[in-house]
């Protein structure tokens, strides 16, 4: 089990709702992924279209925990007030973090990050932190009082996969409390791969919205992060430079 | 009265109206939503005792698909 803030979860998959093909597409692949953590963003309602549809009257809000996050906040004191307006819906309290401090890449602004994260727990939030790959402030995160750390694997909707295992290791290694790699998943090997380094969690997007058949590439995440799951927990065989037999030596046939 | 709403200058023939009154008059009152006056938020609960004044600056978010 998943256990981020007070909430305990059974699925370790984390889906974001941006970029679908369609509504249906969307509602189908949330549901195969059996996701029970959804992310948002937050903007600006048409308000001269109240008819316009909105994917959260879609979903059965009593199954899914909602994950707001920041985005399009540069700084801590937009990101505060993203959060504050999103748990004002009164649907959610949990926030995710995201400062973007470079356009091209999307990494975020580590200082930003830090001071919103610190903000928003002192208002009670339960904060999840997306952030590279750096280890120390991973650490110094987890030391902040955040509830998880989120590192992308590789830039947010690049696709690359895990590009830095060894920090990402790392920084598993040292934590507290779960991490979650978030971003830059591209297949389905990716998120199990991850999983296998000890991950405790995978929040991803574009690599299901994006793809061919986004509901069919939804069931494989949900399966990736099982299996990887799974195979961390099972312990894998150490890696060794040569061969060695499965089959035995004895009772040769001559 | 006149309200900057989503960053656009709306015109009321109204010269007091509530919060709740400006959400009635564009059918959204029902809406998951979350409102700011002057950025400051508005909880649900006070929507009704929230008085609007002329120049006011609104932000009516909701929640959109997202990563």
């Amino acid at each position: 089990m998943l256990q981020i803030g007070d909430k305990t979860f059974a699925s370790r998959l984390l889906l974001g709702t941006g970029k679908y093909p369609s509504f249906q597409v969307q509602k189908e692949a949330v549901n195969v992924s059996e996701a029970e953590i959804l992310t948002f963003a937050v903007r600006r309602m048409n308000i001269f279209d109240a008819k316009e549809p909105n994917l959260l009257e879609e979903l059965d809000l009593k199954k899914y925990t909602l994950l707001p996050n920041t985005a399009g906040a540069k700084t801590a004191e937009e990101a505060v007030r993203i959060a504050r307006l999103a748990k004002a819906s009164e649907l959610c309290d949990m926030i995710k973090v995201e400062i973007i401090g470079c356009d091209k890449t999307l990494l975020p602004d580590p200082f930003e990050t830090m001071k919103a994260s610190k903000l928003l727990l002192e208002e009670g939030f339960t904060v999840l932190t997306y952030t590279s790959d750096d280890v120390v402030l991973a650490r110094q995160l987890e030391e902040a009082g955040v509830h998880a750390v989120m590192p992308g694997a590789s830039p947010i909707g690049s696709g690359q996969g895990v590009v830095n295992p060894l920090n990402l290791q790392f920084i598993i290694e040292q934590s507290n409390v779960p991490v979650i790699v978030d971003a830059g998943i591209g297949a389905a090997s990716d998120a199990s791969y991850a999983m296998e380094l000890g991950a405790d969690g995978i929040l991803l997007n574009t690599a299901v919205s994006g793809a061919g058949d986004p509901v069919k590439m939804a069931k494989a995440m949900k399966l990736a992060v099982e299996s990887g799951r799974l195979s961390y927990e099972a312990g894998r065989i150490p890696k060794k430079t040569y061969a060695t037999k499965s089959s035995p030596d004895t009772a040769m046939i001559e | 009265m006149e309200l900057h709403v989503n960053g656009e200058t709306l015109h009321f023939a109204k010269d007091t109206m509530t919060m709740l009154d400006l959400l009635e008059a564009y059918d959204i009152e029902e809406k998951v939503a979350a409102v700011e006056k002057n950025k400051e938020i508005i909880r649900k609960t006070d929507y009704s005792q929230t008085n609007l004044e002329d120049g006011d600056r609104i932000e009516i978010v909701h929640f959109v698909g997202g990563g």
